[in-house]
């Protein structure tokens, strides 16, 4: 790590069909093109993109960024990404925990994770010491993988599975990574189980270098000031103190929270399941990522993690249940089993409307159960719908189910959903943030008008995140502004809102491409039919009506037109040229 | 976008920040697929530049009304490195201000590629955003506010050491000329106490459109709450004072829902001035000599010099009126400990630095009363204090 400010310079890949370990020092170039994180794995990706996912050959990226393991705000993330089984499309993951920062100090800036182990194994990581090796704990669930290795290592590892549902073979698999800071989606922990991978260990004792630290000090300072002045994040009825489960009352009385697998959009029983019901009933402490003043991660005084707004949303409202604790214990169940439980929630939703049965504690419990062993129910909603003859029924982007945001709530949000290149995800753009918290300033969330060049900006502002490697919600309150001050701080090299920018809009087109390559097109940047043809729940002064449209397709325009992309949806010549992606 | 455009460049005018005719009136671009403007204007073909070089969707370029062009002017000729104030909205959201030489897109770039605001020595000021105008007009707004603070500090700071040279002090007085008279007159505003949640809307936003419209605030920067019962009706983050209709949310104390997470980042404070008093309502503005006086202090020598908006530990007021420490927000050095105490024990505190909080009973007048008559006081004491010097 001498010669390097930020980054370690060095990529490890592991070949688990012969166990062998081969560092590679890529090109100075490299880094200043894709910075890390997210766009490196990204570049890492391009070359095996049309492979299955069943293929040796298709990488599993697990990468850090040069400001993981330093002083930086949030710096305690990494990415996961590979190509979706779920989808077919390029899929990251971002990471916390404890692992990115100790991948870091173990000495890599990321691991490329190929070819297939005969049995099934782990990867454990202490420093230059790499070890893959024969495992017992298939067919286990994540707890007690991880509770097991707990006890075996030392203190300061940290640890990354898979569980039972990934190796059934579904196609909601997620890896857990600390316990509770995995919520990797698009059925990655998939590709895990396709290599034979249960599990992986990292420890790292080394310092992660820094040109600047008195720059860095000061770069920290003004983004901790930021922070500070955030009601969303630290504010009484922010993220640090209640969980991002804090939305769940202001998406509601938005009027914008899925209810009945997106059938309507107010949930009446909210006060039952909002944050103050939870920290009333289950008494949460904090906790969070290394590197980070907010700990969003609530851990309630039994244990278990208090599920995100996301997945508490997902487990009352769309599946039509008001019961605290079947919702917590479907979320973690979830946990164990390896489920993404976004997806495993959407996916329970659909299966509601289309059989008009409702779940009980106990059905709610089996139905995931058995997700997680195979069948249709574990190929996601899409699959299952289109097996049940309903494709409607399913509220899905590409084959990813939706989150808890009602798209017919933010016009800009309904944008991104169709446009991101894993799916159905907000968090590529993060519309949430001027439509509903009002960060920068507030947008009008029930118009198109500049949403298009809003939603590709806003694209390239969190890929850039994504590959220096903050938290994406600290960006609901700093910007690239101040991040661009850490990073020269840390790398020594000079970078500007404009050159984060860049890297950006180069990470996203790179992903854009790889999925055209993959066969994918305008038609798949689309909603499901239901927002166009049915309103939301109105009230409470706010009217809810279907989207139009002709004005979906013209902001889909004029979004490809500011991308640079062809009307299919696909990076034009000149768009690659420009970015450097035409070689 | 078009409507943006012409919206944020009314405001401009309307606050006095700029011009509302004529060449000097603002120019507001927006971009989605197409570039659009609020007006045409020769300068737009060298700005529209900017939009090719930089990943924004919006700019805002002013030639700043007087006396802010002059002091911009001014700060800007004796700061060709950047103009870096050091009162609150500077150190939370400016952290300094570029000084760009050049009227041409390749040199503004190449500054606000790097910050959100930049001044054009004699030509003007330049914002972009990414999401809409309105960022750049947040900007504009704020740079010339903290402008406006630090050359009267600056002022007072140098006329106390004895280094004012003729230059400043022609500038200075040409500013000073150019100051409009401060108002003595009142509002008039609606009397309550009010009963229901109507009533209490419609009075926060006739207080907002007021506070803004007496020059006691920027219309984006303060807040305003009612409590009504246990619920604390409080301004939205981010939200524009004259325009406080539908940005207002209820935030019941019990904490029983979080409906209160686009609420003022003040809120905890607001909270906490109820909870210890009987008051009814609270105004917050950022009058401009009240942050100068605020800021003002004769201990060059004193240790927390440098840090003195979250280390001050001196008694210091404004004829009585207390000025407290305190970052936005509620982190350990948030003004959320130290204002609520001060608030509660005289009805009115300035933040050092930020702003002054004023709260009453019933209804919003005598609050606004209290707001006027110290931000009136301080004036008269900023040229007091600088009569013993200069």
């Amino acid at each position: 790590m001498d010669e390097f400010y930020g980054r370690t310079g060095m990529v490890l890949h592991i070949d688990l069909t012969t166990g062998t370990a081969t560092p590679e020092h890529p090109d100075e170039a490299v880094y200043g093109r894709y910075l890390g994180g997210r766009g490196l794995a990204g570049y890492y990706l391009h070359p095996f993109a049309d492979r299955e996912y069943t293929d040796p050959e298709l990488p599993l990226l697990i990468f850090t960024g040069p400001l993981t393991g330093t002083d930086s705000p949030t710096s305690g993330r990494g990415t996961i990404l590979s190509r979706s089984p779920l989808t077919g499309a390029v899929c990251d993951g971002s990471i916390g925990g404890g692992l990115p920062t100790r991948l870091k100090k173990a000495g890599y800036d990321g691991l490329v994770i190929t070819g297939r182990a005969e049995t099934p194994c782990g990867i454990e990581i202490d420093d230059h010491d790499v070890r893959v090796v024969e495992t017992s704990l298939w067919g286990t669930d994540s707890d007690a993988v991880l509770h097991g290795l707990e006890r075996q290592l030392p203190e300061d590892t940290s640890l990354a599975c898979i569980g039972p549902a990934a190796e059934n073979g579904s196609l909601l698999g997620s890896v857990a990574v600390d316990h509770r800071h995995g919520g990797v989606r698009g059925g990655l922990g998939l590709v895990w189980a396709a290599k034979n991978l249960k599990y992986l260990t990292v420890r790292g004792s080394g310092e992660v270098r820094v040109h600047d630290p008195a720059a860095l000090a000061e770069a920290r300072e003004a983004i901790v000031r930021l922070t500070m002045a955030s009601p969303v994040l630290m504010g009484g009825h922010g993220f640090s103190h209640w969980g991002t489960g804090a939305l769940f009352d202001l998406i509601n009385s938005r009027r914008m929270l899925p209810t009945d697998n997106f059938q309507k959009t107010f949930f009446e029983q909210g006060a039952a399941v909002n944050a103050a019901a939870l920290a009333e009933l289950y008494k949460p402490r904090d906790h969070g990522c290394l590197g980070c003043h907010i700990h969003c991660r609530k851990i309630a005084r039994d244990g278990r993690s208090l599920p995100g707004f996301e997945t508490m949303a997902h487990f009352t409202a769309n599946v039509g249940n008001a019961d605290p604790e079947s919702a917590m214990e479907a979320a973690d169940l979830c946990g164990k089993l390896g489920l993404d439980p976004i997806s495993a929630a959407s996916t329970l939703a659909c299966l509601r409307e289309i059989t008009g049965q409702d779940y009980t504690d106990k059905t709610l419990l089996s139905t995931l159960r058995a997700m997680a062993e195979g069948g249709d129910l574990a190929k996601g909603a899409l699959n299952l719908a289109q097996a049940c003859g309903r494709p409607e029924a399913a509220m899905t982007v590409k084959g990813l189910e939706l989150p808890a945001f009602d798209p017919r709530g933010g016009y800009g949000l309904a944008l991104a959903y169709a446009v991101s290149t894993r799916g159905g995800c907000h968090q590529h753009a993060y519309p949430i943030s001027h439509e509903v918290l009002r960060k920068p300033v507030a947008t009008d969330r029930f118009t198109f008008s500049g949403k298009a060049r809003i939603i590709k900006l806003a694209e390239d502002t969190i890929a850039a995140c994504d590959s220096m490697n903050a938290c994406r919600l600290i960006f609901l309150a700093a910007g690239l502004e101040e991040y661009a001050k850490a990073l020269t701080a840390v790398t020594g090299q000079d970078w500007s809102v404009q050159s984060l920018l860049e890297v950006g809009e180069r990470t996203t087109v790179n992903e854009r491409r790889m999925n055209a390559g993959n066969g994918f097109d305008a038609t798949d940047d689309d909603l499901p039919g239901r927002f166009f043809t049915e309103p939301g729940t109105s009230g409470g002064g706010v009217e809810i009506p279907p989207i139009d449209r002709e004005k979906f397709l013209q902001a889909r325009r004029n979004y490809y037109a500011v991308r640079g992309l062809d009307e299919n949806g696909a990076p034009t010549t000149e768009t690659l040229q420009r970015l450097g992606l035409d070689q | 976008m078009k409507a943006l455009c012409e919206k944020y460049a009314a405001k401009l005018a309307a606050q006095g920040l700029a011009s509302g005719t004529g060449p000097d009136a603002p120019l507001v671009g927006g971009l989605d697929a197409d570039l659009t403007w609020n007006r045409e204007d020769p300068r737009t073909g060298e700005l529209a530049g900017l939009f090719s070089r930089l990943s924004i969707n919006s700019l805002v370029f002013i030639r700043p009304a007087e006396p802010y062009r002059t002091i911009l002017d001014f700060l800007a000729a004796r700061n060709p490195d950047g103009i870096r104030p050091e009162d609150t909205e500077t150190r939370t959201f400016l952290h300094d201000i570029p000084v760009c030489a050049d009227f041409t897109a390749e040199a503004m770039a190449a500054q606000l590629k790097r910050r959100k605001v930049i001044v054009i020595p004699g030509q003007g000021v330049a914002a972009c955003g990414t999401v809409t105008p309105e960022q750049g007009f947040v900007s504009v707004s704020s740079l010339v506010f903290s402008s406006f603070v630090l050359f009267f500090s600056d002022y007072l700071n140098r006329a106390r050491r004895v280094e004012l040279d003729d230059e400043y002090a022609d500038a200075f007085s040409h500013v000073v000329r150019l100051l409009p008279e401060p108002h003595t007159d009142l509002p008039g505003l609606a009397a309550g106490p009010f009963t229901d949640e109507e009533g209490v809307v419609a009075a926060m936003a006739e207080a907002g459109r007021k506070v803004v419209g007496y020059g006691l605030v920027d219309s984006f920067f303060g807040n305003i709450s009612y409590k009504l019962d246990e619920t604390v009706y409080i301004s939205q983050t981010g939200s524009s004072l004259d325009e406080l209709e539908g940005c207002i949310d209820p935030c019941p104390l019990d904490g029983s829902t979080t409906n209160g997470l686009t609420a003022s980042s003040e809120l905890s404070a607001h909270e906490d001035v109820y909870r210890r008093s009987n008051y009814d309502c609270i105004l917050h503005g950022h009058p401009k000599f009240s942050v100068i006086m605020s800021m003002d202090c004769e201990r060059d020598d004193c240790p927390n010099r440098g840090h003195c908006h979250i280390h001050c530990t001196e008694c210091r007021t404004v004829d009585g009126v207390p000025i407290v420490p305190g970052e936005v927000g509620t982190g350990p050095t948030g003004l959320c400990h130290t204002l609520p105490p001060a608030m509660a024990a005289n009805g009115a505190a300035i933040v050092h630095g930020h702003g002054l909080f004023t709260a009453g009973n019933n209804d919003f007048n005598a609050p606004f009363a209290r707001l006027l008559e110290i931000e009136n006081r301080c004036r008269d004491l900023y040229f007091d204090r600088l009569s013993r010097y200069a």
